[in-house]
């Protein structure tokens, strides 16, 4: 599990730059904003259509130049069967060529996204074109410069250790010199017990190992079964920066069960399959493992493929699926009860409070320790949504003294969430 | 008001001193040595102590340091729409076993049934169910249960099944082929069977239930010329007489009866009325326990009480001599009630002898119940075995006139009076096909096993009453490779439909479309919009030839034999669940046995070694029973109540091995000592010889454990005195209320009162009135919270884990004794004793109200059972669930430790290790999950959406469970508004306020005369002499 602190710095580095990257892209504003399209491509246009290639749809590299008329292409889009009906020809044509299969209207859309999610096209197209491939990979070089501001306790500790060995040596010199003081005065002293029996040395010797040994001890029992920073490896190297990052996929599209069960639900493949049928390539920044070893997205999507028997080139499903073992992160003991459409419904909670920076992470590691402590501590100081949610309305008293200003808020702590039988029963 | 005493057992009732003794030591227990003569006798030095104890913690500190396991999260690979992981899926069912017919819902979590409870859209059983219903659940993961077809016991295919089974149909040369069932309810099974009839002609259906109503059903068709049974409308009776009818424990449909009966049991306050219950029996049932008035007879006598309430309600009949002067009189008070309750009474009996039905019909005709009480224009299927029937294919059999003998869902080579005519029938049939879902004593004799799915996995109908249809629905894939009884006889009939389509293609058309049979299926019943009236048919039964042969029968000896159902084991046909196996009888308070039951005073005449001891151990004396040339061995149980020259025995028991882990050797076999008449078949035998062997045998009694001690736990009155003076059932608390100040809650101590309920405060209130005792609370509260099974060799230690019991109290003449019901569970204090004594707080009390157990804070000091005044705390004396995790450590209750078996727990819950002390929670997760629902969806909680699993499976709603803090509640109207005279609460005086109320029962019966009450008060002042 700690194969995540080993590289964490090498880490930091790769978001730093991709952060920058960001700020340079966003400042490029133009009149049509190609971020702003590509949102809209993202949510609207992607099931069903790639920049490059043709999926259920056509390829859409260079659809301005191959409509003659821009406002009829922005109506194509808006609602393509009304073009069709017009007579268009060369709408006509397009149509039967995709096997008189409508593309959904999208009353929704103003020009002006028409004209984002265009320039988002034609950027990707230009870029697709020049070759944003092989990027320099973050760097390894950078790695050893990211060492900086070590831990001063470290250098005291080595002081404080020499110190130590110092003061032993001028107490064992002392010793000597008040035995040749002595034998030179002829005075009988006995021998001089050597350090490493003498009982004062071992006791506080013993003392010291008794303090250190029972500080390790208790920590290692306190964290028993607790696996805060677990980072397994996964049987495909699926990323949350690249899906809930860069393409800000909602949460909830894929952990659906977050809203209704106690479950948040890794999703079944068929999710997946809702938009990787059409995307099968992986075209974003680069990805590495966590250890620095470059993944390659294609062949990570294709695994995907492997395990739902779906044939890309065929565009259909040839073999049976079969489930992807995913290995869990979070683990809870059977005796606590943890529901997850209380927190997200009932309590409004962001997933990120739980799960850390999720969009952050290529590779997801347990960002809490999920300890009883940090449950509770949580439901000490959250404040409930009382005055907005109705079922609170019970709770009169508080609702008075809130009137009467005896208190401002009521925290989960309040209404019983502290209590045992909250989560365990 | 005086205060009775209540007892529950002879031990108690003579405070013998071995029960003294038994009392103060209740908590004490022995080491566990006497388990390994070794250990005990081991010499283990100090070094060798050490060196086991050393290397045992070193042990235990690597294992627990071990790295922690990898666990897979492994979603599906295309998710069914409507499963999501955590939440459960509902689906109505039908639960159809045997003639039963009790509508359904199941709960499923990720795609596993494990909780059943009763349709709420069904008029005639509501959200109900029984024992045996919710224990239904726990059949279905059974682990004896036929995974595949066989031939002669070898696996094989379906496809050479049909093939080599067809081929010998085809063999048979017209050769008659008889299908032998239980009782069908399913139209659409008979359908089926018909399409079967069709192709093969020599084909004929026999129906054979082992407890048989073939009398009912012969006497109604002499009486009204249907062969048929009426529907009973138990709500409509002010008067009921049962002639040994157990109609709220096993008789027909209990569910729909206790639910009917209940009615009337229930008291407003405001205008106190219920309906009055003679009940006429040998042996003590559930029914006559909460009977107000009830008699003993010898079996024997059964057809005299009859001819004699006949004659005394008007009819045409010469009054038979009655030599007991009590029953004599008892007669002659059900009598003058039910003629002055003219259509409005109701009188039925459980006797399986057609003149003694004809008797009852026309008793029924007599006071116009016929019309009123007993519909005939809708008729039920409950029971429809005609055991005429049953001799004849047996004889049949026999002769070798039978080609082909299929079973299904009948076992006659355990339960046929002549087993072992019928085994020699079967050797005589060429082809023998069985489609039981296990290899029981029936299907081991059998070539061919075609087993059938368990009701869960399948799909069905049934027609509980005429015009009232409910569904049957798969809750789960089939677990093993068993098929549908329907498909297979479809496939061997040469049709390729299968039975879901078979059934849905009927109902689709009688239904008109896909869209209603999909409606059906939801809602899983189809009912007439409107109840419809009760009709009358004519009577035309011969009454004289009736009586004269009554007259004639044969007179009892000096002892008589009757045997009865359980109301958890029934037939014996569900034996193999643990969860019934263990659920003490309402009656004897026993597990796991049946047993000879016999009055005290029967008890002392032939036997003398009977020790005062004898009570409280378990051991018993083993008696040799011989009835009707049969011999049978069974322990002897004293029951107060049963008439004192009757011995009692239950069915269903003694299956063997092949049964199950935990029927298998369970009890003895009474079968056997059934009889025919050369009509009927004759559960009781007039001249019994009984012998006492000199071997004793232990029975896990639940009697004498958690005992009340003599103090005041039970409050009741009689209707009378009642509607004289309502505050005199509850004077006690008022004086408690005088004696601090109007505010016993607040002046009742000198510590301040900690806890504020500013939300909810949760409160049950328990009405003793309509609590019949039946048991499905207990094993609701058992599936709801994975409430351990412990088996028999630890109830005998007291060790049994239920977290609901339902105490039986009796009351007043050891032979006549009056009997209270009490179901008792944690009573969720606000000043709880037992929170105060835990060392680390696992047990502390919510904002709630609820008594909260942490069971993985909890160390197992068990101080808080010991401080317990309810005695409802249980201790995990070992790992009930998972000891199959060491090979070598096997503690298995009737399998439950079992991978298959455990798939019924609910995940909802956790399952309690060893060490740990549990108790009832008010289902907590159920509370959480209400809460949770009206917080997502931003409203207040409604009454009545956090219902316990005992409230929803009680059929009489004698529990109510809410919000005492919402003035709308239930709860609150009861306790503060409909019921604040009967309202009150067990041991109140302690100050520990309980948040369970109880409502005092009520009997509809006179009042005891003043001296027999001064005799009490006397009894009560020497228990209390006895505590000092």
């Amino acid at each position: 599990m700690y194969r995540r602190v080993s590289i964490l710095m090498r880490k930091h580095f790769v978001s730093v730059l991709v952060l920058c990257v960001g700020m340079i892209a966003s400042l490029s504003v133009k009149a049509a904003d190609p971020s702003k399209g590509k949102t809209l491509f993202q949510q609207n246009c992607a099931s069903c259509h790639n920049v490059f290639k043709q999926v259920t749809g056509p390829a859409l590299m260079g659809v301005e130049e191959r409509w003659s008329d821009k406002k009829l292409l922005h109506q194509w889009i808006k609602n393509s069967s009304s073009v069709v009906a017009s007579g268009d020809a060369y709408a006509t044509d397009l149509f039967s060529r995709f096997n008189k299969q409508v593309m959904p209207a999208f009353p929704s859309f103003s020009d002006a996204d028409v004209d984002d999610i265009l320039a988002y096209i034609s950027e990707t197209a230009a870029k697709g074109a020049g070759g944003d491939k092989g990027k320099g990979p973050a760097g390894a070089t950078a790695a050893a410069g990211a060492e900086e501001g070590g831990n001063n306790s470290l250098l005291f500790g080595i002081i404080t250790l020499i110190l130590a060995v110092v003061a032993l040596i001028l107490m064992q010199i002392n010793s000597n010199l008040n035995k040749l003081a002595a034998d030179k005065d002829g005075v009988a002293v006995p021998e001089p017990v050597p350090f490493y029996k003498n009982k004062a040395y071992i006791a506080l010797i013993i003392l010291a190992l008794f303090i250190v040994g029972g500080y390790f001890t208790i920590n290692g029992a306190i964290s028993l079964g607790r696996q805060k920073d677990y980072m397994p490896e996964q049987p495909i190297f699926y990323s949350h920066k690249v899906h809930a990052g860069i393409n800000q996929i909602n949460c909830l599209y894929c952990h659906a069960g977050a809203e209704k069960s106690k479950h948040a639900m890794i999703p079944s493949e068929n999710i997946c399959m809702n938009c990787h049928k059409t995307i099968s390539e992986y075209g974003g920044p680069d990805l590495y493992t966590a250890e620095g070893k470059k993944v390659n997205g294609t062949a990570e999507i294709q695994k995907l493929y492997d395990h739902v028997g779906w044939d890309s080139k065929a565009q259909s499903y040839t073999k049976p699926g079969k489930p992807i073992e995913w290995t869990k992160i979070h683990n809870l003991p059977d005796h606590v009860y943890f529901n997850h459409s209380q927190h997200v419904v009932a309590g409004k909670q962001q997933c990120q409070t739980c799960h850390g920076a999720i969009t952050e992470m290529d590779e997801v590691h347990q960002f809490a320790d999920l300890s009883m402590g940090w449950c509770v501590n949580c439901h000490r100081t959250t404040k409930v949504q009382f005055a907005d949610n109705k079922y609170y309305s019970i709770f009169e008293k508080f609702h008075q003294d809130i009137k009467d200003h005896k208190i401002d808020s009521v925290t989960v702590e309040m209404i019983g969430g502290t209590e045992c039988q909250k989560c365990h029963y | 008001m005086e205060q009775k005493k209540y007892w529950k057992g002879l031990e108690e009732l003579h405070n013998t001193k071995e029960h003294q003794e038994n009392v103060k030591n209740e908590f004490r227990e022995d080491l566990p040595f006497e388990e390994s003569e070794s250990l005990l006798n081991a010499t283990t030095p100090r070094r060798d102590f050490l060196k086991y104890l050393g290397f045992t913690t070193a042990a235990a500190t690597i294992a627990a340091s071990c790295e922690t396991p990898v666990r897979k999260a492994i979603p599906y690979v295309n998710k069914p729409e409507e499963i999501t992981p955590g939440v459960p899926n509902y689906y109505a069912s039908t639960y159809a076993v045997d003639g039963e017919y009790v509508p359904v819902v199941v709960k499923t979590r990720e795609g596993r049934p494990i909780k059943i409870d009763g349709n709420e859209l069904s008029s005639v059983s509501g959200s109900a169910s029984t024992a045996r219903v919710q224990g239904a659940v726990l059949s279905l993961y059974d682990a004896a249960r036929l995974r595949f077809p066989t031939i002669n016991g070898a696996e094989t295919t379906w496809a050479e099944l049909d093939k080599q089974v067809t081929a010998a149909l085809a063999g048979l040369a017209g050769a008659p082929i008889a299908l032998l069932t239980s009782t069908i309810i399913s139209p659409s099974t008979k359908k089926v069977i018909a399409a079967f009839q069709a192709k093969y002609p020599s084909f004929r259906h026999v129906t054979y239930d082992a407890v048989s109503y073939s009398g009912m059903l012969l006497a109604n068709e002499a009486s009204y010329g249907k062969r048929a049974l009426p529907v009973y409308h138990f709500e409509n009776a002010k008067t009921i007489v049962s002639l040994g009818a157990d109609f709220l424990g096993t008789w027909l449909n209990p569910v729909e009866y206790a639910k009917q009966y209940g009615v009337n049991r229930k008291i407003d306050e405001k205008k106190p009325e219920m309906s009055k219950h003679f009940h006429f029996e040998s042996m003590m049932s559930v029914t006559g326990a909460n009977a107000d008035e009830r008699y003993t007879h010898k079996p024997s006598e059964t057809g005299a009480v009859a001819l004699a309430l006949l004659s005394a309600v008007g009819g045409a009949v010469s009054k038979p001599a009655i030599a007991d002067k009590r029953l004599a009189e008892g007669i002659e008070k059900a009598a003058k009630s039910l003629r002055e309750n003219q259509g409005k009474a109701l009188v039925v009996s459980g006797s399986n002898d057609v003149n003694i039905q004809i008797i009852v019909n026309a008793i029924n005709n007599q006071i116009g119940a016929n019309g009123a009480t007993i519909d005939w224009a809708s008729t039920v299927g409950y029971r429809q075995g005609i055991d005429s029937d049953m001799v004849q294919l047996v004889s049949d059999l026999k002769s070798g006139s039978v080609g082909a003998l299929f079973v299904y869902g009948v076992n006659p080579a355990y339960d046929y009076y002549d087993a072992a005519g019928f085994t020699e029938g079967i050797k005589k049939a060429k082809l023998t096909v069985t489609f039981n879902d296990r290899k029981d004593e029936t299907s081991e004799l059998f070539k061919y096993a075609a087993p059938a799915h368990h009701f869960l996995e399948s799909w069905g109908d049934a027609e509980g009453r005429t015009g009232y249809y409910s569904f049957i629905q798969p809750t789960i894939a089939p677990l093993f490779k068993t098929r549908a009884f329907e498909t297979t006889l479809l496939t061997w009939s040469g049709n390729t439909t299968t039975w879901e389509d078979f059934l849905k293609n009927e109902w689709i058309t009688k239904l008109g479309g896909q869209e209603a049979w999909d409606k059906v299926l939801q809602d899983g019943i189809i009912e007439p919009a409107l109840a419809p009236a009760p009709g009358s048919a004519a009577f035309t039964g011969d009454v004289a030839a009736a009586a004269a042969a009554i007259n004639s029968a044969k007179k009892g000896g000096k002892l008589e034999l009757v045997l009865y159902e359980k109301v958890a084991i029934g037939n014996g046909k569900e034996a193999n669940n643990p969860w019934l196996q263990e659920m003490p009888d309402p009656i004897t308070r026993s597990t796991w046995d049946n047993y000879a039951v016999i009055s005290n005073t029967l008890a002392k005449t032939y036997n003398t070694q009977l020790g005062d001891d004898y009570e409280i151990n378990a051991e018993r004396k083993v008696l040799k029973i011989k009835a009707n040339g049969k011999e049978i061995e069974l322990p002897l149980l004293i029951l107060p109540g049963i008439h004192p020259d009757v011995i009692a025995i239950a069915v269903g028991y003694g299956r063997n091995q092949n049964a199950g882990k935990a029927a298998g050797g369970v009890g003895k076999n009474a079968y056997p000592l059934v009889s025919y008449n050369g009509k009927t078949f004759d559960y009781f035998s007039v001249d019994t010889a009984v012998e006492a062997t000199s071997k004793t045998y232990e029975i896990g009694l639940t009697q004498t454990h958690n005992s009340y001690e003599g103090r005041p736990i039970v409050k009741e009155t009689t209707l009378e005195e009642f509607i004289k003076n309502p505050k005199e059932v509850n004077e006690d608390r008022e004086e408690l209320a005088q004696q601090f100040d109007h505010d016993f809650r607040k002046n009742g101590t000198l510590y301040p009162d900690v806890h504020q309920y500013n939300g909810i405060k949760w409160g049950m209130s328990i009405d003793l009135n309509t609590c019949f005792g039946c048991g499905a609370c207990t094993i609701a509260c058992q599936a709801e919270n994975n409430v351990s099974v412990v088996g028999k060799e630890q109830v005998i230690k007291a060790h049994e884990m239920h977290w609901l019991r339902i105490d039986r109290y009796f009351a007043g003449d050891e032979n006549n004794p009056e009997v209270v019901f009490q179901p008792m569970l944690c009573q969720h204090c606000d000043n709880a004793p037992c929170e105060n004594v835990c060392p680390v707080a696992a047990t502390n009390h919510s904002s709630e109200g609820i008594n909260q157990m942490a069971y993985n804070r909890c160390i197992g000091t068990r101080y808080c059972a010991n401080n317990c005044p309810y005695k409802v705390r249980r201790f995990n004396w070992r790992d009930w669930n998972g000891a199959d995790s060491f090979d070598n450590n096997l503690y298995d209750v009737g399998g439950m430790n079992d991978s298959l078996t455990r798939m019924v727990l609910n995940p909802d819950v956790v399952v309690r290790s060893r060490g740990v002390m549990e108790k009832c929670s008010f289902c907590v997760q159920r509370l959480q999950d209400a809460k949770l629902t009206a917080k997502k969806a931003g409203r207040p909680m409604k009454d009545g959406e956090a219902k316990t699993a005992c409230q929803v499976a009680c059929s009489a709603d004698a529990i109510v469970f809410g919000n005492v803090n919402d003035k709308e509640s239930r709860i609150y109207k009861v306790r503060n508004e409909e019921q604040t005279n009967r309202s009150y609460y067990v041991l109140e005086q302690l100050h520990v306020l309980p948040s369970i109320s109880y409502l005092a029962k009520i009997r509809n019966k006179d009042a005891e005369p003043k001296a027999e009450v001064k005799g009490h008060h006397e009894a009560a002042h020497e228990g209390a002499k006895h505590e000092a």
